[in-house]
């Protein structure tokens, strides 16, 4: 270490460093651990990303691996599929952000219109619930409701007579998104509305007095007082989802796809799953993991950038 | 809230409000109809349900299915497998993210800039799936429950919530304690932590859902040991097994056979509610906590 060295040019600085961090020393001790355990488990397995440059054999250490360059990414920006995969990604992607970012406004909002406050915190307790709720669980939810033995839904469109016979939902690939955005929806609306009903909360009443005595609607006063008030938390929210673009996960695709809609279904951290670990490529299957990362980054900061532009808020 | 009184209430305004007391209706019905469905299938004998048309109401009432599947290894072992890593998950969370919140909303302390931004930025990228699973396995950690609990410990965003609270207390309580001669820790164990209840009941139910609720640790690192599997794995497996051209072959086991032999969608079900009710039972009595300590996040950041 260079600590002597650095107590000859620093003395005065350095001797104050050492006898605070012996001052702090139950706060170091608080903390030292746990950043050595992210040291391990978050920044460690960055570390692996040089194999992507490298065609790994199982059994040798990183170090001791034949380099090829940019093979592996040659080799992926070639491949037919993963263009099918980063399709789905983005299309997942992007409806998911659509959906998943307008309908928790719009219901807080209602639900906040509610007058009623018993059955308005009813329907709040209970659009929790799904949240709470592992994906296997909904998978499986989805997967009845839709079915064409006894699934509510094609139940419905047989009554209503807006089909002739049962919609095989689970097994058609051009179905898959819409799916997938609904449970998403299904699932997380009542949880992602709270940030909302929360910033709504915190508008000034007298706004609302004031647009009553000016005779506004109840439609106009959502219009020029609820959403202008919440206009702050919106922004911020949206950057954050923009973000996480493209970090999507897999989750959801792995438990609702299935081999007759895996066209539609495989999104690049599947791809990765498949090939990375089923195939035993870990050198391709981190190539494609990395290949996710940088975009979901340039993503963030493209959104960001933007919205600094538009609006003058930035989140990072 | 109380002053928005019907006074001058207009038509279009009674409109409004009856359509959208419609549509909450609506949502109530298609948030709640899966579940009583998924209840009464469940309670239902299962030649019956297969004949098709059950609701939310069972049409013949039986506790059978549940019989049957508490019969099986595996839903027991996975009963108590994701028993034990919810309580151990949810205490170490606890302990590690109000330990580092505590020592990262103290100003004076020098580490506190590097270990923020340490932490923050574990928030925006993560290895990927392949390396994370290389140091799982260098770690000599597949096939052992540690690899429910270790990976995870720390959460840069639990920390951060935890920290805006603490950030709220006074910090001249801190200080009056140190003139009494309370060392950093003690302030810590005294103070700040019995003041720290409400924030701390809201990172734990988010801790034990994810603890709870969790399966794919499961799939990729203990899959093959019968010993360690978790209740969610084991309804995945389940699950998977009869839709349409299955991606869990590998691991498809004689049990999810069996089950899928005696009935499959009353089992399903029944496994299902199983899986589902003890974290629905928790999170009504904490809604006021999570509500609260969300909405404190959300300002902070």
């Amino acid at each position: 270490m260079s600590a002597e060295f650095a107590q000859v040019t620093e003395p005065r600085k350095n001797s104050r460093f050492w006898k605070t961090m012996l001052q702090q020393k139950y706060l170091y001790m608080m903390s030292v651990p746990f950043v050595i355990w992210v040291f391990v488990f978050s920044y460690v397995p960055v570390w692996s990303w040089l194999m992507a440059f490298q065609k790994y054999r199982p059994g040798k250490s990183i170090f001791e691996q034949k380099w090829v360059g940019f093979d592996n990414f040659i080799e992926l920006f070639q491949d037919e599929r993963f263009y099918i995969v980063l399709r789905n990604t983005l299309g997942m992607s992007v409806m998911g952000l659509i959906a998943g970012f307008t309908v928790p406004i719009l219901f807080a909002v209602l639900l906040n219109e509610l007058r009623q406050q018993l059955f308005k915190r009813f329907v709040q307790t209970i659009s929790y619930l799904p949240h709470f709720v592992s994906w296997v669980v909904v998978a499986g939810i989805v997967t009845k409701m839709l079915s064409i033995d006894g699934g509510i839904i094609n139940e419905l469109l047989l009554k209503l007579h807006i089909v002739d016979e049962p919609v095989q939902f689970m097994a058609k690939g051009s179905w898959f998104w819409s799916i997938l955005t609904a449970s998403d929806l299904w699932k997380e609306t009542g949880w992602n509305a709270i940030i909302y009903l929360a910033a709504i909360a915190g508008i000034d009443p007298e706004h609302y007095e004031a647009a009553k005595v000016d005779g506004a609607s109840r439609l106009r006063q959502i219009w020029h007082i609820t959403i202008p008030g919440i206009r702050s938390t919106i922004i911020v929210l949206l950057i954050l989802s923009i973000g996480h673009l493209i970090g999507i996960g897999f989750e959801k695709q792995f438990l609702l796809g299935n081999n007759l809609v895996k066209d539609y279904s495989e999104v690049l951290e599947l791809y990765a799953l498949n090939y990375g670990l089923g195939m035993g490529r870990f050198s391709y299957g981190t190539a494609i993991s990395i290949f996710n990362s940088v975009i979901s980054i340039a993503l963030l900061f493209a959104a960001n950038g933007l919205f600094k532009r538009i609006t003058k808020e930035s989140v990072i | 809230m109380k002053s928005k009184s019907n006074f001058n209430s207009t038509v279009s305004d009674r409109v409004f409000g009856a359509t959208n007391s419609v549509i909450m209706l609506v949502v109530l019905v298609v948030t709640l109809y899966p579940f009583l469905n998924v209840l009464a299938i469940s309670l239902n004998d299962s030649t019956d349900t297969v004949k098709g048309g059950i609701h939310i109401w069972p049409r013949v009432l039986t506790l059978d299915n549940y019989k049957a599947i508490f019969q099986f290894n595996g839903i027991m072992t996975g009963l108590k497998i994701s028993i034990m890593r919810t309580v151990a998950g949810t205490l170490l969370g606890l302990i590690s993210a109000s330990m580092i919140a505590f020592t990262l909303s103290r100003v004076d302390f020098q580490g506190r800039k590097f270990i923020s931004t340490f932490l923050a930025l574990t928030m925006y990228f993560s290895g990927g799936l392949i390396p994370g699973y290389m140091l799982i396995r260098d770690l000599g950690m597949l096939n052992t429950f540690a690899v429910y609990i270790l990976p995870g410990l720390v959460s840069a965003f639990n920390v951060f919530v935890v920290r805006s609270f603490i950030d709220g207390i006074p910090y001249a309580l801190q200080e009056s304690a140190k003139l009494d001669g309370a060392n950093d820790f003690m302030i810590f164990a005294r103070i700040i932590l019995p003041l720290c209840k409400p924030v701390l009941a809201t990172i734990a139910l988010f801790l034990a859902v994810g603890q709870w609720n969790s399966w794919f640790d499961t799939y990729l690192y203990n899959g093959s040991n019968e010993n360690l599997t978790t209740l969610q794995f084991e309804l995945m497996k389940v699950l998977q097994s009869t839709t349409a051209g299955n991606n869990t072959d590998i691991h498809s086991l004689n049990m999810t056979q069996m089950m899928n032999r005696i009935s499959p969608d009353s089992v399903k079900m029944a496994i299902t509610i199983v899986v589902t009710v003890p974290i629905l039972l928790v999170y009504p009595f904490l809604q006021n906590y999570f509500v609260k300590g969300m909405t404190l996040g959300a300002v902070k950041s």
